[in-house]
């Protein structure tokens, strides 16, 4: 096959860095001078309250929206090496798999390897049962795990993962964090964002903490829950509100 | 009254003897705008779906000139393609004029325009819910112009239905092209508004059942392939 389905993605993309990176919109400061690099190695879960700005960086490093100042350098530049997940699925009006195909067919993956790289993708995450169920009408947790299974499946040297537990039972917010864990195990750097402090816990081996668009605090998950620097965090972790 | 009620004995029979020359006319009508919304739907699928995907200066102008002309009307349509295919008119020399081909014709330039209206609503709707997932994966234009036209079928068929409507009810601009020429142009409009002023109203009620009929089902269809849709996709 010309797809090895266990192939630890190359690491070539890394580190990615960004660079006193801004996003503003309407006059309004919605990013405001992120300067982080992330490196191949360790889960990133990106953290802060509502409207901290996660999904936005998230979307300034995939390349989805540019920053208005400051720059997103990513070591190479290779097609088809980052993928994400959406805080809320957009998935076609197709089967489950063939939702898989569509992302193996624009990475050029050979029409006679991807029935079997998508079949092996629901597999892991745990809805082969699913193949031929319409993607619109399955449930909220069936969706993320289709998306996730989705952007797994082209086997991205990055993945981008926003909320993906967001609305889920504890069965299936268990389910995709062991997937998580071993897509991070196969070699794919996962970049998290959540709010939930135990899933952060559980899977975060650095945190990147936001708050009102800043980053206030980067830091080894350790440290982060142990004694968070920032009052800003020190509230977060403690489950308090924080009124700056 | 008597008239009427023996109009109506002889339009009803007419249908049910599948009387040749009423099968003759509808016959044509359907390939007139069966082929008419065929053509169309090759201009406008693609035309309103690049309007949609696209940002040019002037496309706000585009979009206002699209819906406008979805309100054409079809005489001034007809009129337009009457001088162009004219013996004297830049088209003269094809000879189509008062031919089925000159109302298909006509009847395409009316169709179009509903179609990449309706199109390019559909896409832009659907593009907003797709666009960064459809980048994420670096879809190209192309292929996210079709993927989108494919994720709207259902809405697009149902604007393929309308243009249907539209065609199958239309009656000025075949009938300025067309020439109303017995066995050769003659659609169910023209011959509706013909016999009924000849006074021939059997024919022109028995027409005037099967168009609306028609139009009933052409509904009736655009409703349940929305229930499909509805229960198939959520
Ligand atoms: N296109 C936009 N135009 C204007 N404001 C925006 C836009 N996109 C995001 N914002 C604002 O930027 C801020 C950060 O948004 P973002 O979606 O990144 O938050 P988040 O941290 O992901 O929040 P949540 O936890 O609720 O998902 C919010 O206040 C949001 O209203
Ligand atoms: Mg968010």
């Amino acid at each position: 096959m010309a797809y090895v389905q266990s192939a630890v993605p190359s690491r070539s993309i890394f580190p990615l860095d960004l660079r006193n990176v801004c996003y503003s919109k309407a006059g309004q400061s919605l990013i405001t001078d992120i300067t982080v690099t992330l490196q191949a190695r360790g889960r990133t879960i990106v953290m802060g309250p509502n409207g901290a700005g996660k999904s936005l960086l998230m979307r300034l490093c995939h390349g989805l929206i540019r920053p208005s100042a400051g720059q997103v350098n990513w070591s190479s530049e290779q097609r088809h090496a980052q993928a994400m997940v959406f805080q809320t699925p957009v998935l076609l009006r197709r089967s489950a798999i063939k939702n898989v195909e569509f992302a193996l067919r624009a990475t050029g993956a050979r029409a006679r390897d991807r029935r079997e790289l998508a079949e092996a993708a629901l597999q892991q995450a745990g809805i082969a049962h699913l193949a031929h169920r319409q993607a619109r009408v399955l449930s909220g947790g069936e969706k993320q795990k289709l998306a996730l299974a989705r952007a797994w499946s082209i086997r991205p040297q990055i993945l981008f993962l926003d909320e993906p537990t967001a609305h889920l039972d504890p069965s299936a917010v268990y389910a995709i964090e062991q997937m998580i864990k071993s897509i991070d195990e196969q070699g794919t750097k996962i970049v998290m964002s959540t709010h939930d402090l135990s899933q952060a816990q559980r899977l975060a081996d650095e945190v990147l903490f936001l708050h009102q668009g800043k980053l206030v605090e980067h830091a080894a998950a350790l440290v982060f829950f142990e004694q968070p620097h920032t009052p800003a965090a020190q509230a977060f972790v403690n489950g308090e509100l924080y009124w700056e | 009254m008597n008239d009427l009620s023996a109009a109506f004995t002889s339009a009803v029979a007419l249908i049910t003897n599948l009387d040749a020359e009423l099968l003759a006319i509808i016959g044509l009508s359907l390939r007139v705008s069966l082929s008419a919304v065929a053509l169309a739907a090759l201009i406008g699928l693609p035309l309103g779906a690049a309007v949609a995907l696209s940002s040019f200066p002037g496309r706000g102008v585009v979009v206002a000139l699209l819906n406008a002309l979805m309100g054409l009307p079809p005489v001034v349509v007809g009129l337009l393609i009457y001088l162009l295919l004219s013996r004297a008119g830049p088209l003269g020399e094809f000879g189509i004029l008062f031919t089925p081909a000159a109302m298909v014709i006509a009847q395409t330039i009316l169709v179009a325009p509903i179609i990449a209206a309706l199109t390019r609503q559909v896409v832009f709707d659907l593009h907003a819910e797709y666009d960064e997932q459809l980048r994420s994966l670096q879809i190209g234009w192309w292929h996210a112009l079709a993927t989108l036209l494919w994720e709207g079928r259902y809405s697009l068929l149902t604007a393929l239905l309308a243009g249907f409507g539209r065609a199958s009810a239309e009656v000025g601009a075949v009938m300025i092209v067309g020439g109303n020429i017995n066995h050769v142009t003659r659609v169910m409009t023209t011959t509706i508004a013909l016999e009924t002023s000849k006074g021939n109203l059997s024919l022109a009620l028995g027409l005037g059942f099967v168009l609306i009929a028609l139009i009933v089902a052409v509904n009736a269809a655009a409703l349940a392939l929305q229930k499909f849709a509805q229960r198939a996709h959520g």
